[in-house]
């Protein structure tokens, strides 16, 4: 018996005129799953996060969220329970960080109170009393985090959540995301950004609004079957000129070269590069994400 | 109830801290006190009380100045908020749309409210100073002028919010903003002018006329104000008008409540409806 979905689409499409933003779209998240949707600008990334929240009528298909349809009438009830971090977030400039938290918690019907209390989670607290006006982006994506986190959301939607973010504001954001699916949160996630989707259980890939491939990633990995590449110093040349005339190798320069292999056969591949005499450093490098998901739309495309 | 008073602080802040308000009440209380100054100074001939030349006076500027300050406010309310993106997060909060517009109206007319008052009501009070008590016709009649102006000021964020809805671009809005104002304010008088003088009186009658006028909130206001009482409209050369007038002060501020109502459930019906 599996839990019913917190969010469900099914046959899900939006139109507009002749051109189809999102087409078809099939996706379950399971209560305290984290899902990544990748794809390029314009894929449809945002559409869908739009649909799955009721901002924006699906032309055809049937979602829900929560097990309730996330632009009927009782929308209203749960919206308080559901987080959103919108790409590119904005607020009203004259206000300060913390009128801005006080403003969305009054509307949330959130106890003001814990206001700071999330500041201070974000790292705004030494920035509450400036005007939003004033912040940086880093800051404002903090703002909107905080946002998202008013009323213990049980489904959260962070579209591009990191973007233009430096490295320690991404760290506080995984820290954040971790503690919510402790506590049983559902996340979907929109991204470009690699160590965002490492943060997720399943990756959704989509392309010109269909998704062409859904899974975790070892498992979309071998679905992809694509090679990866070993590369190889030597601290000489001539030593390991007698095995790469074997192997099919591309030499980079005198002291490196490049084998391709399949994903199982990796290890064999280590083991006889190993062997070799005068090798100085073995570098391992699996397919980038750009390679998967390029190559899972070429897949779907055939 | 709550989420709509909420949107109201949020608006009534706003424009307090970026200075909307106190730039609205600084040039209604700075032009009502030159008008007042400027007006009452031949009323001794006359023998008029200063208070009712005033509320004349006043009345022409609210014609001008609340409209547009009505408009400058709301023409961004929507459009502004899409075009910033604070408007998508609002909407995945726990309140519908209509909330939102009407909690911003309240907010705006707050704003344009305490200006008015403040403006003319620094106008008036500087004029009792001068000249001494006034009688209480005269006082009826300038709170009138002040109540009717915040009145002509909510028609005007209504159809500002109605442009607002509608359009995509914030350019656009502004435009048909300045249009809207020359149009009702303006043009449409001139042109039932042009009207009235080509016709020569031989198809409009005067209950038309009246019925013409009903469709200009502006001349609404004039009509509530420099017609309405019989003292101000012989000062105001409205006389000949105030004597044909078949409206009582009920239709008037009926009529004028309309121009509030309409162009605001249009705007709310429209918002509904456009995707964010």
């Amino acid at each position: 018996m599996t839990m019913s979905p917190t969010i469900f689409m099914e046959g899900v499409s939006k139109r507009y005129g002749e051109t189809y933003v999102v087409r078809d779209v099939d996706l379950s998240v399971a209560p305290g799953e984290c899902v990544a949707i990748v794809g390029h600008n314009g894929a449809g990334k945002s559409t869908l996060v739009k649909m799955a929240l009721g901002l924006l009528t699906p032309t055809a298909g049937r979602i829900t969220l929560l097990g309730e349809n996330p632009a009927g009438r009782q929308a209203m009830a749960f919206r308080r329970r559901i987080g959103f971090l919108p790409e590119n977030v904005a607020f009203s400039p004259a206000m300060t960080g913390r009128e801005v938290l006080r403003f969305y918690a009054r509307l949330k019907q959130v106890p003001v109170a814990i206001t700071d209390q999330l500041l201070e989670r974000v790292g705004l607290a030494a920035a509450a009393r400036r005007r939003v006006g004033t912040y940086s982006k880093g800051m404002r994506q903090r703002l909107g985090l905080a946002q998202a986190l008013l009323g213990e959301p049980r489904v959260l939607f962070l579209d591009e959540p990191t973007t233009g973010l430096d490295i320690e504001s991404r760290q506080m954001f995984y820290g954040v995301m971790a503690e919510l699916r402790d506590a049983g949160a559902t996340l979907l996630l929109s991204s470009h950004a690699l160590s965002d989707i490492e943060q997720a259980d399943r990756i959704a890939i989509m392309k010109a609004g269909r998704m062409v491939a859904c899974g975790a990633l070892p498992e979309l990995r071998r679905q992809a079957d694509l090679p990866l590449r070993i590369r190889v110093h030597v601290v000489n040349g001539n030593a390991a000129r007698e095995f790469t005339a074997r192997r099919s190798v591309q030499w980079l320069d005198d002291l490196r070269f490049e084998l391709t292999c399949a994903d199982d056969g990796k290890v064999e591949a280590i083991r006889s590069v190993s062997l070799l005499e005068g090798v100085s450093d073995i570098e391992m490098m699996p397919p980038t994400l750009v390679d998967l998901c390029d190559e899972l739309t070429r897949e779907a495309a055939e | 109830m709550n989420a709509i008073a909420t949107i109201a602080g949020r608006e009534i802040r706003d424009g307090l801290r970026n200075r909307w308000a106190l730039g609205a009440v600084l040039l209604m209380a700075g032009l009502a006190l030159t008008l007042a100054f400027l007006g009452s100074a031949p009323t001794g001939v006359v023998g008029a009380s200063p208070l009712e030349v005033t509320v004349v006076s006043l009345s022409s500027l609210t014609i001008f100045l609340v409209p547009l300050i009505a408009l400058l406010l709301s023409h961004d309310a929507i459009v502004g908020e899409r075009d910033r993106g604070t408007m998508l997060l609002l909407l995945s909060y726990p309140l519908s749309r209509w909330q939102i517009l009407v909690g911003k109206f309240l907010g705006h007319l707050s704003i344009l409210a305490v200006a008015t008052v403040l403006g003319y009501g620094a106008a008036g009070a500087a004029l009792t100073l001068a000249a001494g008590e006034f009688d209480a016709d005269s006082l009826r009649s300038f709170a009138w002028m002040v109540g009717s102006s915040v009145l002509l000021g909510a028609v005007f964020v209504a159809l500002g919010y109605l442009i607002s809805a509608t359009v995509r671009e914030r350019a656009t809005a502004a435009g048909l903003a300045v249009g809207i104002w020359l149009l009702l304010v303006l043009l449409y008088d001139m042109a039932l002018l042009g009207l009235l003088v080509s016709d020569q009186g031989r198809t409009i009658s005067a209950a038309a006329f009246n019925w013409l006028l009903l469709l200009d909130p502006a001349d609404i206001f004039r009509l509530l104000n420099l017609a309405g009482l019989s003292e101000t409209s012989v000062f105001a050369g409205m006389a000949g008008l105030a004597e044909q007038m078949q409206f009582g002060r009920a239709v008037l501020l009926t009529a004028l409540a309309t121009w509030v109502a309409v162009p605001l459930a249009l705007a709310a019906f429209v918002f509904s409806r456009k995707e964010p």
